[in-house]
């Protein structure tokens, strides 16, 4: 392999890119390079900058500054020659058009590139044939790709890269939906390609496949490069402390302990066939208990459960002692519930309306009278709020989409303080939300969560866990695997326990 | 699943089904039901909204919709004649035709840069366009009917590729303009197959974002929908005209949901990234059949309305409800955290 002095086999080279989104600095300098046959790992947790990295490299998203070359050519931001330069992104969601068949979507990527104007099925088809039969990959070319599995999917975009002659493959967390074997199996193909000269660009969080898979590793936090190297440089120790950094957010806030109280909520054996299953849990008001583990673990849909939006199918769920059965989220609302989705920006927030509205809109029956509201009532309402959780606005009237994520947060939990709730569940509260911010959501809801409130979050983030919970409960396959004290538990345990698959 | 929930879970099916029963139970009541005459008067009865159709599904392939295209074809239609008998230049017949569909896809070229251009919502631009051309037609072109239309109009119009009595002792024929249906479907079938432009419709309306991810320039392709969905518009517009022998505005607006509706009901879905000719051309032939049929058999015509509601409810529905309980049979039976 070539080392990262020599510039003859160099296929990516991205130099001093920085980027800012208005105020927010999302990357500061930033140098990533590539060799033919390379695969390399960027690692870094959620908000560290990744994803508008990968953005900035395919020409989607325009750097403040820098510059990005493939094999010496300097592109600017400009998808379609990225495309021609011979990179392919394969994405999270792996972008694939459903309503096609698996060869149209293999030689998809290649036709448009090549501009052609003839659709000519039959020699698409075969070499889309060719390029499955290449990668040693048996799926049926005439399936519509909706009806695949994931793996399969996954397998059938990597398939489009190739038949598009890809040079340069970057894959976005590729493992998180795909079982073991599956992983070992796209392992294998990633080696194979690497020895035909293909170079790859690996993001994931799972530091066992990392050490698997790859030769070199850029690790990015806060928008920088905190260090970079060949994988030998590293062990997991290393990496998952280059990760998280022993900065600021990875500190346990203090807080006072709390006699333990009755629960608030009583989970006996809870399941929903095929998405979770024995989920036995207790919340009590003054604690905070996360329930940690990947995506697909079943933590939303766990979430959603207590939250009275999925129906369970198995066990009991009882509040404040007595049995409930929710038939949706207003039962659940009715009995002091409030729960804050994983997707503030979709799920949680009226993004056009001001503040005032947003805060006060699960409310507004405080300042009714008959059939009017007092709109005064309101705003000092909202206003009270805003002072209150500290957000940053000139006043209540200006829309919600003018704020940053740290502060749209903020107004997502105010609107759920307003109506005091007994348990507030949290999907996610810091995903996209830089880590000032973050450090002070996290003080507000132990000071919530020591007023009284049982406070349960859903997350991914271990080093979030960690510095937020008094409990700590990791859910693998659907299964809550283990149950941790915060306050004596390590990252490293934890991690090693989040990326448990194959638990009995 | 079984075979017979297989067929029920698409709308092609649901409605090839309904067809089946529909020209049994005719058949039984009426034994000269099942005769070419018939055959041939529910094509001729299907032309117009046939040619409206396979545009409308050009343009529900890319996850759009166009209600405007009836008001399209009226303006088209209408402004051919005014301009022909306004500077009386004699031309083939089939030069009225490609005047149609020429204004019909300068119309269409509004709605592409609206929609393709501007980025704005496709059922706002069209529901727009559609009181815009409807109301440009009577404020300025004018409001009325032109019966004396060119005798080259009539020739046509009198020109049948087959013609023979039916079970009652009337004339059905199957005029030239036959030919209009059939060139359209073949010209969109070739598009929608054979060429990179139909297949990025489809991909567009699969999922517009992955489109624009692998570098097909989404706006252009739209822009371009539209223009051609115009003149296949115009095309309809000119159609009706020489089967109706004269030109009236206020013709043709109206039946654009029944258009849809003959779409949906033949594959394409409203949510984008399906649709087939044979599919529409289906679509069309039954709600013409129903239309026609109950019509023949003496049943008031607003029960055609009733039956036709029906169909659409439970050809759209029912697929949607099997789809549904499948997928929960599916999460039901997944082993968990797999």
């Amino acid at each position: 392999m070539a080392t990262s002095q020599d510039n003859e086999g160099r296929v990516l080279e991205m130099r001093s890119i920085r980027k800012a989104y208005g105020p927010v600095r999302v990357l500061e300098n930033v140098d990533l390079t590539l060799d033919r046959g390379e695969v390399r790992c960027l690692a870094g947790e959620n908000g560290s900058g990744k994803s508008t990295l990968i953005k900035i490299l395919s020409g989607v998203v325009t750097a403040d500054a820098g510059s990005v070359s493939f094999a010496g050519r300097t592109l600017g931001a400009d998808p379609v020659a990225a495309i021609d330069a011979g990179l392919s992104v394969i994405y999270q969601d792996f972008s694939l058009f459903p309503n096609l068949t698996v060869w149209e979507n293999i030689s998809f990527l290649s036709a448009v590139n090549r501009g052609d104007f003839v659709h000519r099925r039959l020699s698409r088809r075969g070499r889309a044939i060719e390029t499955l039969k290449r990668m040693q990959v048996e799926i049926d070319p005439d399936m519509p790709v909706e009806l695949l599995p994931v793996a399969s999917k996954q397998l059938v975009a990597i398939a489009r890269a190739l038949a598009n002659d890809a040079r340069v493959i970057v894959m976005d967390e590729p493992t998180t939906a795909l079982t073991r074997s599956e992983v070992a199996h796209l392992m294998e193909i990633v080696g194979a390609l690497k020895k035909d000269g293909v170079a790859f660009l690996f993001v994931s969080h799972k530091i066992e496949e990392v050490f698997a898979v790859c030769d070199s590793i850029t690790v990015l936090r806060d928008g920088r490069v905190v260090v970079e190297g060949p994988i030998g440089e590293f062990d997991s120790a290393r990496l998952v402390e280059a990760m998280t950094g022993r900065s600021i957010d990875s500190q346990r806030l203090p807080r006072e302990d709390m006699a333990e109280q009755t629960p608030f909520l009583v989970a006996r054996g809870l399941g929903r066939r095929g998405e979770y299953a024995d989920v036995d849990l207790e919340l009590r008001p003054g604690e905070i208990v996360s329930v940690v583990g990947l995506l697909g673990s079943g933590r939303t849909e766990l979430a959603l459960s207590l939250f009275g939006y999925l129906a369970p199918d198995a066990g009991v769920l009882e509040v404040a002692g007595r049995p409930v059965s929710f038939r949706g989220q207003n039962d659940a609302m009715d009995a002091g519930i409030a729960y804050v989705p994983e997707d503030r920006l979709t799920e949680g927030l009226f993004l056009s309306q001001p503040i005032r509205d947003n805060i006060v809109v699960s409310t507004l029956d405080k300042n009714t009278r008959g059939f009017a509201i007092n709109a005064k009532g309101l705003t000092q309402r909202a206003a009270a709020a805003v002072k209150r959780l500290r957000i940053k606005t000139p006043g209540v009237m200006p829309a919600v989409a003018t704020l940053s994520g740290g502060n749209q947060q903020r107004v997502v939990l105010a609107r759920w303080m307003e109506r005091s709730p007994k348990l507030m569940i949290l999907n996610g509260p810091t995903v996209g939300v830089d880590v000032g911010s973050k450090r002070e959501i996290h003080e507000l809801l132990v000071s919530l969560s020591r007023s009284g409130t049982a406070v349960m979050v859903v997350t991914d983030d271990i080093s979030e866990a960690i510095a937020l919970s008094d409990r700590i409960l990791v859910m693998v396959r659907g299964r809550i695997t283990g149950s941790f004290d915060a306050r004596s538990v390590d990252e490293e345990t934890l991690y090693e326990e989040v990326i448990k698959e194959d638990r009995a | 699943m079984s075979s017979v929930s297989r067929i029920l879970a698409t709308p092609q099916g649901v409605v090839f089904l309904t067809a089946l029963l529909f020209a049994l139970v005719l058949s039984l009541l009426n034994p000269a039901f099942f005769t070419p005459a018939t055959l041939i008067d529910l094509l001729r009865n299907s032309l117009v909204t046939g040619i409206f159709a396979l545009g409308v599904m050009m343009v529900l392939a890319s996850g759009g919709i166009d209600v405007s295209c009836t008001a399209i074809g009226a303006f088209a239609m209408y402004a051919t004649m005014k301009i022909i008998l306004g500077i009386d230049f004699d031309m083939p017949i089939i030069g009225y035709f490609l005047l149609s569909a020429a204004i019909g896809a300068g119309l269409g070229l509004l709605n592409g840069i609206l929609i393709g251009g501007l980025g704005l919502p496709t059922l706002i631009v069209t529901l727009g366009t559609l009181s815009l051309y409807r109301g440009a037609l009577l404020t300025f072109l004018g409001t009325t009917y032109i019966t004396a239309v060119p005798r080259k109009v009539i020739t046509f119009a009198r020109s049948v590729l087959v013609r023979m009595e039916n079970a009652v002792g009337q004339m059905v024929s199957l005029p030239y303009s036959f030919l209009v249906l059939l060139f359209v479907a073949i010209g969109v079938a070739v598009l929608m197959n054979f060429t990179m432009f139909g297949r990025k419709i489809y991909a567009i309306g699969g999922s517009e974002e992955a489109a624009a991810r692998i570098g097909i320039r989404i706006r252009r392709v739209k822009v371009l929908i539209y223009v051609i969905a115009g003149a296949i518009a115009g095309l309809a517009g000119m159609t009706h005209l020489t089967l109706s022998r004269m030109a009236n505005p206020f013709d043709l607006v109206g039946m654009e949901l029944n258009v849809i509706a003959a779409v949906v009901l033949g594959g394409a879905r409203i949510t984008g990234g399906h649709g087939t000719v044979v599919g529409t051309l289906l679509g069309v032939f039954v709600i013409t059949m129903i239309n026609t049929t109950l019509l023949m058999a003496g049943v008031p015509s607003y029960w055609q309305k009733f039956v036709i509601g029906c169909l659409i409810v439970v050809g759209t529905g029912l697929p949607i409800l099997i789809d549904r309980f499948a997928r929960h049979r599916e999460r039901i039976s997944r082993p968990i955290g797999a």
